[in-house]
């Protein structure tokens, strides 16, 4: 099941095409489910996600957490516009974790990227996916997918099939044709009589019509609410302190707890003197588990004192050897055995490298084990009480929690209640499948009688990581006297191939990328845009390579290798914005690159000098973003910004390393994360293409690095091949 | 002994041990939630309070440093009635959180930046926004700082 949803997140293809429009009403033992938690003798359920009380309120029961990138404002806005909803009455709640709010709609886009047959996903009947959702507990935000699938196939729909519910049950209450009946601002309106009904004095009856799956839905020339810059609905909470994280759980009687956990993944707990800790005051218990210790506070400040007065040990797991040094050995051991795990790519590469007459060119990359870092340490609260469990906290996938800490805690999903809060960041770091504060949680609140919350340090947080893999790769391709690449090979080592998820979309006429899978003892996890961020470094620093080694401009040379389309567009369109091949004062240079993930191409320049202790500086960046269509312009353009920004941030200085099995690093005083005083000026520009909607909190992110590293070698001469750039490129 | 301090204009008793982080004693000991744990070690700035109108990172001050003291967190930025001040207010114009946690913080950091210099330019806000935002808000933080400032960002950044 892990291994299924890992592929969801890699996922990015293309969903059903050719405008099927999948429906999102749950069957109906799940519509009566989720009526039943939603549902008052004054509001009435339609397809699980949606209420409309009789006092013309609409409240949207989300499936997605919203972890800061909007998503939940958009979602209102998609459902808004098709239900001509009154936006004054209409707000956003998180579903409950309960499998009747299961995601069918990702289910079935996710399925589809997996099998790679839309067609046969596409025929499936929709209370089937309901049920595959349930059992894979789908209510996952990741994969860039809230707007793109859950907003575009889902809350559109659902909008729709309820709009003409409504004006079909006002059509009987009034006595005149449902073709004579328009809506607008949560009203049924006949223009002929001048009669209006309200959308809370129809609920009732409508709520009891079968919504029908075959609606049609809105030219984009008639949106009121989508691609408007709506302002976000979560914003003004984070302003005055009140906004409630996973963190901020307090309930009466409640202790805090925190955790030291074995050095070395795969360790597990040999033996821990517990008298340290239950003689610092504020102490009251210690508790181990497999491959960690908790001890149990009054407050935390106890709790983490308590932590660091033991000496626990733990055994390596048979890892001790590990470093980031073996790994990279191990990599290149790999490729020289030569039997890759997975091949894409068309043509005989082997043949064009010997060709007579082409220059073979050949560069060895190298990245790090990157860490999530975002700004709120794991925290869950956890309360097992008269049989039954509740846990609080921020999650990307609450129905995945709550059926993990039902595992950990013995207990039945019946018997869990997981309580959804707010997330202060997450990046991919809050799954549930890789999250061992949720397994700790509930093995810990089975053992005591009152709340318990357990706060990760950040030293624990840093060194336990989910980590972005590290990855090598030996990138070799063959140029020809026209100028023009005759051939690519791409050969990378690490655990996953992303092959499906990051296209190679280069006209080149064989090509061959060959992924040589490799894991060690770290977990992998999911990082903001995914393996997208490897292949984008090595092939966009790659390209810039071959560009320079056929004299041309790295812009000009792209150009020659992309047919007319949206990813010629997006590079002509940030080429023209950034002032590409303009002149720049002293000591500046531009770098260039692009990036296709999760059905979005974005296009980034970024001018940059060196800080006179060699590290580098981008004082403007460029981004041109092609993603369909733009649902929330001001919300997209803060994802596209904020990913750049930590673009940039992990191709500066960001690295985990290891050291006989253990992670290095402890804190951002050596993690090093970008400030506000080395963040350029960002330029954000979206093409409306009208593609198939694509993600936008992701695809930002993997054309900083690989610009940057362009610009330097623009700069000075240096070419950066392994991350982080740090202060390579110095004079 | 109890601390005797005032936050947000309200004298308070601090019961807890002196060692404790003031970060600590405010969020568990007064409930006082806005001000966030990020790091422990003064790093990134989640934390930040203002003592005596000088901005400090309350995980790294001992509650018993601040007997006497006044301290603001972001909870008492505010009116009484809940009127948001102007700054609060351009980062809800400018749309800058993203996830949120660093926010409290960030506020607090532009807030006595402000009361000090009015009018910052560019390497004045580099100087003083020394606390980390993951989701990368930088652009925006600057910019809803220069408009509560009624200033401009340099144009050659």
């Amino acid at each position: 099941m892990g291994m299924i949803r890992r592929t969801f997140l890699i996922g990015g293809a293309a969903l059903v095409g050719g405008g099927i429009f999948a429906v999102q009403y749950g069957d109906s033992s799940a519509r009566s489910q989720a009526g039943k938690l939603t549902d008052g003798k004054d509001g009435h359920n339609f397809g699980t996600w949606l209420r409309i009380g009789e006092d013309d309120t609409v409240t949207l029961y989300s499936p997605h957490t919203d972890i800061g990138q909007g998503s939940n404002t958009g979602l209102a806005q998609m459902l808004a516009e098709e239900l001509d909803a009154d936006w004054s009455k209409l707000s956003v709640v998180s579903a409950p974790a309960e499998s009747a709010f299961a995601n069918v709609v990702l289910g079935k886009g996710f399925l589809s990227e997996m099998s790679g047959y839309p067609g046969i996903i596409g025929a499936m009947p929709m209370s089937l996916l309901g049920m595959v959702a349930r059992q894979l507990n789908l209510q996952i935000t990741g994969g860039s997918s809230a707007l793109r699938f859950t907003g575009q196939q889902g809350l559109r729909v659902l909008g729709a099939g309820t709009r003409q519910a409504l004006i079909e049950t006002a059509a009987g209450r009034l006595g005149v044709p449902a073709g004579e009946l328009t809506t607008a601002d949560g009203k049924v309106l006949h223009a002929k009589s001048g009669k209006a009904l309200r959308y809370g004095e129809l609920a009732a009856e409508a709520a009891t019509r079968s919504l029908s799956a075959k609606v049609a839905l809105k030219d984009p020339k008639q949106f009121k609410h989508m691609g408007k810059s709506v302002p976000r609905f979560d914003i003004p909470a984070k302003v005055n302190g009140t906004a409630q994280y996973g963190m901020d759980v307090a309930k009466p009687g409640m202790r805090v707890a925190t955790v030291i956990a074995a050095p070395v993944r795969g360790g597990k707990l040999i033996s821990v003197d517990q008298k340290p800790a239950m003689a610092v005051a504020g102490v009251e218990k210690v508790i181990s588990l497999e491959s960690a210790v908790v001890v149990v506070a009054k407050g935390y400040w106890q709790a983490l004192k308590g932590a660091r007065a033991l000496a626990p040990k733990f055994s390596d797991g048979g890892h001790g050897l590990i470093s980031t040094a073996t790994i990279f050995a191990e990599q290149d051991k790999l490729r020289a055995e030569g039997k890759p795990t997975k091949t894409a790519g068309d043509g005989d590469v082997d043949t064009a490298l010997k060709a007579a007459g082409v220059k073979v060119i050949e560069a060895d990359y190298k990245m790090p084990f990157l860490h999530h870092a975002m700004m709120e340490p794991f925290a869950l609260t956890a309360h097992y009480k008269d049989g039954h469990l509740d846990v609080w906290g921020g999650m990307q996938d609450p129905l995945g929690a709550k059926a993990a800490a039902a595992s950990a805690a013995g207990l039945g999903a019946d018997k869990v209640t997981f309580h959804p809060m707010l997330i202060g960041g997450s990046f991919g770091r809050r799954l549930p499948m890789y999250m061992e504060i949720v397994d700790q949680v509930a093995r810990v609140a089975m053992q005591v009688p009152y709340p318990v919350k357990i706060i990760w340090s950040r030293e624990e947080e840093v060194s336990q990581g989910a980590y972005r893999p590290q990855s090598s790769a030996k990138l070799t391709a063959a140029l020809g006297g026209d100028g023009k690449i005759a051939a690519w090979r791409n050969d990378f080592a690490q655990p996953e191939d992303g092959l499906r998820e990051v296209p190679f979309f280069y006209d080149v006429p064989a090509v061959a990328r060959r992924h040589f899978k490799q894991v060690s003892n770290q977990t992998v996890g999911a990082w903001r845009s995914v393996n997208a961020t490897q292949h984008g470094f090595t092939t966009e620093s790659f390209m810039d390579e071959l560009a320079h080694a056929a004299g041309a401009d790295p812009v000009a040379f792209r150009l020659r290798h992309l047919k007319p389309g949206r990813h010629r567009t997006v590079l002509e369109e940030v080429a023209k914005r950034s002032g590409w091949g303009s002149p720049l004062e002293p000591g500046r240079a531009r770098g260039v690159a692009m990036v296709e993930c999760f059905n979005t191409i974005v296009g980034q320049v970024v001018e940059a000098s060196l800080a006179e202790d060699g590290t580098p500086k981008v004082h403007k960046a460029f981004a041109v973003v092609d993603c369909g269509t733009v649902v929330n312009p001001k919300a997209a353009e803060g994802q596209i910004l904020g990913g750049l920004v930590m673009g940039l941030s992990s191709g500066i200085g960001e690295a985990i390393t290891l050291e006989k099995g253990a992670v290095q690093q402890s804190n951002f005083s050596d993690y090093e994360v970008l400030k506000l005083a080395n963040a350029p000026v960002v330029d954000v520009h979206f093409i409306d293409s009208g593609a198939e909607m694509g993600g936008i909190g992701e695809p930002g992110l993997p054309p900083a690095t690989p610009a940057l590293a362009n610009a330097l070698f623009a700069l000075t001469g240096k070419r950066v091949r392994a991350l982080p750039i740090k202060d390579q490129a110095k004079a | 002994m109890a601390i005797v301090a005032k936050v947000n204009g309200k004298p308070v008793s601090f019961e807890a041990e002196p060692d404790t982080p003031l970060l600590w004693a405010i969020r568990e000991e007064l409930g006082m939630t806005g001000t966030k744990f990020g790091c422990g070690i003064a790093a990134c700035g989640a934390c930040s309070v203002h003592i005596d109108g000088e901005i400090t990172r309350s995980c790294s001050v001992p509650v018993s440093d601040v007997a006497g003291k006044s301290i603001t967190t972001i909870e008492g930025l505010a009116a009484a009635d809940g009127t948001l001040t102007a700054l609060q207010q351009a980062w809800i114009e400018h749309q800058v959180p993203q996830c949120g946690y660093c926010q409290s913080g960030q506020i607090m950091a532009a807030a006595a930046l402000l009361a000090k210099t009015p009018k910052p330019s560019d390497a004045d806000i580099d100087a003083a926004m020394t606390n980390i935002c993951r989701c990368g808000t930088y652009p925006r933080i600057r910019a809803a700082i220069h408009s509560v400032a009624g200033t401009s960002p340099a144009t050659a950044a």
